[in-house]
Formats: structure tokens, C-alpha cells, sequence
């Protein structure tokens, strides 16, 4: 891998980066309408109250002066006070991160594992009926408003069959006498929503891995191990899935924007305490500083993964590393 | 009809995935134009406490909802604003990206590589945050869910485009009009626009599909026009009267059934388009 294509790689993460950083300070600032009139409801407010509330946002210095201010926020951690919580930003969104982390992760691994079975299955008998099944199912999920498919997951187990609780984390008002009960209370509420995002992303992942282990069933090397006399088997797993493997690293990052937009409508139907339940709620009290914090850490998020992903990708193909 | 429009249609006729869509598409489309004038819908006439909620039947044909109104007429204007939304979006994504792919590979150098850039940062930043707080700053109306679902739409489109534009600037005849000293502008419309033109079709499809579920999902979450009776607005009321736990299947099945057939529908068409357009993709 030659270092200056990884430096150039980090750099365009880095200019992204930036970018969204002076992005998002001109999307909350360019708005319509006096800031003001937007954290204080009150019109009888006292012309002194006003100033002091200007004072205090920083409001009243140029606007060049209020941009360092806010660089230099970013910098620090210094995201700004939410207008509901009137707490800083990071102490309203930190705890948020470990169950959005938490569902998140274990739908993804569900989806890969389930994903790549699917897809290999369905490769490896084209035209039967689990392939096509796999596709119809990959079709109608790619096409299923995320939050739709909640609804009727809440329908289906929570309120006719009540096998599991309608919304949040743990049961409201339980004492528990052990970390085990706990830590069964959580799963009992994670199932349903980590099923939700399972479903939405093994479409995605099963079709990748079909139609690469397609190609790559296709390439003259299988033809080669087969005409060695390898076994249908062996030649699949030693010779096909490695290559086939390769462009499910890149869609895993791919997807992490539909991981997003899943994250915040399964955790808003299933009032999940995370990252994305906070946006939706933020987004009605229009609390903007916390709009704008959870935005800002989202997107760099995603940012990061993705250069991840591309070095990752580097060091693993090596067609690409030389 | 030309010979080769001919053999296109005949390959679409026989492409079972592609009549599917077309088909399904044209109905939800004579339903967006001539239902309203059948069933007509006000999203202001409410009805009386005594037609809150009921089931199907009683001069209902899918029940009402929590205030009282008609599900079915609600599902028919739905219609045709949900495809308006979905259209005109489309419309800007594809205006954009088309001029952008389009600029960005003919002209190369710094322009290609800042407009790149742009495009970049647009396919990387997770879509739905991002048209979120653009709604939220705008402001709902319908035309600023419009707005926001175009702009945030292009990036794919303008890559492609880009890719193809590069292939085309390289033939004879683009040379040879260069040569002939004709301006940037005039070689743009008139000789790569034809050329990229398929594929930006293609593009269209799927973007669509995609705007059309950005419209639901952001009306879902209280970023909608209170006073369009888009399918994202009926479940976004359903969601908020809790239609789930009072069992009233009537009002949040049928616009997630629409919303599913409409874009399933666009992805059908755009994955038959792909593998006609695609040869090898056929062979395998």
C-alpha cells in the first residue's frame, strides 16, 4: 500500500470533515427569523431580558467573531446548550450513544451473518426457489418505509400477541435483584427493534453477496479448481467466498446512511433511548443546538467508518494494495 | 417508431420484472389524476365524535381514521400528492446531477475535482439527518419537502453521469465539433446530453423510488404539510393517535401497502432497465 494514497485519503476525510463543520454552522445560522425569537417564546420579553439572552448566546458580536467562537467550540467539545434540557449539548447526547450502539451493533452482525448465508445459498442455487424467494424478499424490504415495518412488528408481537414490550429500554418502575434480571429485562426490549433493523439491512447484504459470488463463480480460476477435480464445496469455500468476500466490506459502509435513517425511525417507533429517538424528540421541541450536535457526531461518524472501511479495503485486496 | 425503439420496446414487452412495474406504476398514476375527481378528499372535513376510528364498512370502504374522515378518499389524494412530491423531486435531483456530472467530466481539471468534492461529501453524509434539519430550518410546507428531498438526491446521479461523460467526450464527433470551434455549452447540450440521456432515464427511476420513501419517512416524523394528505401524513397520524395498539389496521396498512407497490414498482422497472441496458449483466 503506497503511503501517499493513504494520505491523500485522509485528507479528503479531513476536508469532508471540515466542510461539514462550516456547513453546519451556516445551516443553523442563515435560517429565517431572529435566533432569538427561536429559544426565547415569550414576546413580552423586557428589551434588557433580550440583550442579556443575546449576551449570554454570543449573539451580539460580529458574526466572523461568533464563528471562532464556534470553532473553537467544536474543538473542545463545546456543542452549545440545549433549550430543552438547558444543559450543555454533550451531557444530553452522551448517554444516548451505548443503546444506540448497542441495538445497532447486534442487528448488524445478525444481518451479516444472515446476509452472506442467504446470498451464498441463493448463488449457489440460482433459479431455485430460495433464490428467487431471497430476491422477492430483498425487493419488498429495499421498497418498506423503515418505520412501517415497526408499526406492524408493534402490532403483530407487542399488542396482539404480547410477547414483548411496547417501548423503551427496561420496564418502567422495576427493581431488579440482580444484573442478570437487568440484563434480561434489556434483551427482552432489544429483540424487537434489533429483529426491525436486521430485517431492513439483510435484503441489502444478501443481493451484494449473490451477485458477486455470481461473478466470481463465473472467473476462469473456479473453472480451473474445478477442472483440478476439487469438490463443488472446497472450490466455493477455498477459491470463491474470499474474493466474493471483498465488496461486502464496501457495502457494510455503504449502508451506514440507511443504518441512520433506520436507527432513528425503529428507535422513535419503539421509543428507544438513543441517538436517534433523541434526534426525532429534539426535532419537535425544535431544540436545534442538540439538532446540530447530533448531526455534527453522525456525520463523522459515518465519515470516519467510511475512510476506515476504504484502508481496510486496501490492505485486504491485493489487486489494490500494489 | 424507429427500428431500435421497436426492438427495445419488444425486449421491455417481454421482461416480465419490467410489465410488472410499468403496469402497477400506471395505475397508481390514473389513480393520482382522475381519483380525486371521483372521491373527493378535504383534509379540513372532519366528521362528527360517532365516526371516529370505525372499521371497514358502514358506507366506509377502509373504516376512517381519528378524525372521523374518510380512509379510503385520504388514500386516493394521498396518491396523488405522495407521486407529485416523488416527481417533482426527482425532477430537481436529476436537473442537478445531470448538470453537475455533466460539467464535471467535460470540462475536468479544478472543476472536476471541487465539484467532486461536493458530490462526495453529499454521498457520504448520512441522508436522512441531513434533510431533517434542512426541513426543520425551512420549515414545513410542501414545497420545502420538495426542495429538501431534491437536494440531497443528486450525488449518485451526477457520478454516473460524470462517468459516462468522459467515455463520450472521447469519441470522433465531440472532437470533431471542438474542432469546428463550437462553444462549451452548445457541445454540452447538444451532443453529451443526447448521449449520457439513457442512462440518466435509468437513474430517474431509482431516485423516485427513493424520493417517494424520503416523503413518507419525513412526513412520519412531523416534518410534513399539515394541510396535504400525502400517505406520510396519514401515518404519521396514525402513529401519533396510536393506531397500533387500538387495533385499527384499516388506517395504517393500506398507505404503507401504496407506499411499498409505488416503490416497488419504480425498482422494478430500474432493475429491468439495468439488465437490458446491461448486457452483461443478461448473460449471466
Amino acid at each position: 500500500m503506497k503511503s501517499s494514497s493513504v494520505l491523500q485519503k485522509i485528507l479528503y476525510a479531513l476536508i469532508t470533515i471540515i466542510f461539514v463543520v462550516i456547513f453546519n454552522y451556516f445551516l443553523f445560522r442563515v435560517l429565517p427569523g431572529d435566533p432569538i425569537s427561536m429559544i426565547m417564546r415569550n414576546p413580552k420579553a423586557s428589551p434588557e431580558t433580550i440583550a442579556h439572552i443575546r449576551a449570554s448566546y454570543g449573539l451580539d458580536k460580529p458574526w466572523y467573531v461568533q464563528f471562532l467562537i464556534y470553532m473553537k467550540g467544536m474543538f473542545t467539545g463545546d456543542f452549545g446548550t440545549s433549550f430543552v434540557y438547558k444543559k450543555p449539548v454533550m451531557e444530553v447526547i452522551g448517554p444516548k450513544l451505548i443503546p444506540t450502539i448497542l441495538m445497532l451493533g447486534i442487528a448488524e452482525i445478525i444481518a451479516i451473518i444472515i446476509g452472506i448465508y442467504l446470498g451464498v445459498l441463493s448463488a449457489w442455487k440460482r433459479g431455485s426457489k430460495l433464490d428467487v424467494g431471497t430476491l422477492c424478499f430483498s425487493l419488498v424490504t429495499y421498497s418498506m418505509p423503515t418505520f412501517w415495518l415497526g408499526m406492524i412488528m408493534v402490532a403483530v408481537f407487542c399488542v396482539n400477541l404480547q410477547i414483548f414490550p411496547i417501548r423503551g429500554m427496561t420496564t418502567a418502575g422495576a427493581f431488579y435483584d440482580s444484573g442478570m434480571q437487568y440484563a434480561g429485562d434489556v434483551i427482552h426490549h432489544l429483540i424487537l427493534p434489533v429483529i426491525t433493523m436486521s430485517i431492513l439491512l439483510i435484503g441489502e447484504y444478501s443481493l451484494t453477496m449473490r451477485n458477486t459470488l455470481i461473478d466470481v463463480l463465473s472467473e476462469d480460476y473456479i473453472t480451473t479448481a474445478r477442472a483440478k477435480g476439487f469438490k463443488e464445496r472446497y472450490v466455493l469455500k477455498k477459491h470463491a467466498m474470499p474474493n466474493a468476500m471483498l465488496p461486502m466490506v464496501t457495502i457494510i459502509a455503504i449502508n451506514l446512511g440507511l443504518v441512520v435513517a433506520g436507527a432513528v425511525q425503529i428507535e422513535t417507533i419503539f421509543s428507544w433511548p438513543g441517538i436517534g429517538n433523541l434526534m426525532y424528540e429534539s426535532l419537535s421541541a425544535r431544540d436545534y443546538p442538540v439538532l446540530q450536535g447530533i448531526f455534527l457526531i453522525v456525520t463523522v461518524c459515518v465519515i470516519l467508518a467510511n475512510l476506515i472501511t476504504d484502508l481496510i479495503y486496501d490492505h485486504i485486496d491485493p489487486r489494490v494494495r500494489n | 417508431m424507429s427500428r431500435k425503439s421497436k426492438e427495445t420496446w419488444e425486449t421491455i414487452r417481454h421482461n416480465t420484472m419490467a410489465m410488472t412495474g410499468l403496469i402497477t406504476l400506471g395505475i397508481f398514476i390514473i389513480i393520482a389524476i382522475f381519483g380525486p375527481l371521483i372521491v373527493p378528499f378535504d383534509t379540513q372535513d372532519y366528521g362528527t365524535a360517532a365516526d371516529i376510528l370505525l372499521p371497514p364498512g358502514n358506507g366506509h370502504l377502509l373504516g376512517t381514521d381519528d378524525m372521523g374522515r374518510d380512509v379510503f378518499a385520504n388514500l386516493i389524494a394521498g396518491a396523488r400528492i405522495s407521486m407529485m412530491i416523488g416527481a417533482l423531486a426527482t425532477l430537481i435531483s436529476m436537473g442537478i446531477g445531470t448538470l453537475i456530472g455533466i460539467s464535471s467530466g467535460f470540462k475536468g481539471g479544478k472543476t472536476d475535482l471541487v465539484l467532486m468534492r461536493i458530490t462526495d461529501f453529499f454521498l457520504v453524509i448520512p441522508w436522512l439527518p441531513l434533510m431533517m434539519v434542512l426541513a426543520a430550518i425551512l420549515g414545513t410546507s410542501i414545497w420545502n419537502i420538495i426542495f429538501v428531498i431534491g437536494i440531497t438526491g443528486w450525488a449518485g446521479t451526477a457520478r454516473v453521469v460524470r462517468a459516462q461523460t468522459l467515455s463520450v467526450k472521447e469519441r470522433p464527433f465531440v472532437e470533431r465539433t471542438i474542432s469546428l470551434g463550437a462553444g462549451n455549452w452548445h457541445i454540452m447540450i447538444r451532443h453529451i446530453l443526447p448521449n449520457v440521456f439513457p442512462l440518466v432515464f435509468a437513474n430517474t427511476v431509482l431516485t423516485a423510488a427513493v424520493a417517494i420513501v424520503s416523503e413518507t419517512t419525513l412526513s412520519f416524523l412531523g416534518l410534513g404539510d399539515v394541510n396535504t394528505a400525502s400517505w406520510g401524513m396519514m401515518l404519521h397520524y396514525a402513529f401519533e393517535c396510536g393506531a397500533t395498539s387500538l387495533g385499527a389496521y384499516w388506517y395504517y396498512l393500506p398507505p404503507g401497502i401504496c407506499v411499498i407497490l409505488v416503490v416497488l414498482a419504480f425498482t422494478l422497472i430500474g432493475y429491468a432497465f439495468d439488465e437490458i441496458m446491461n448486457p452483461k449483466l443478461k448473460k449471466r
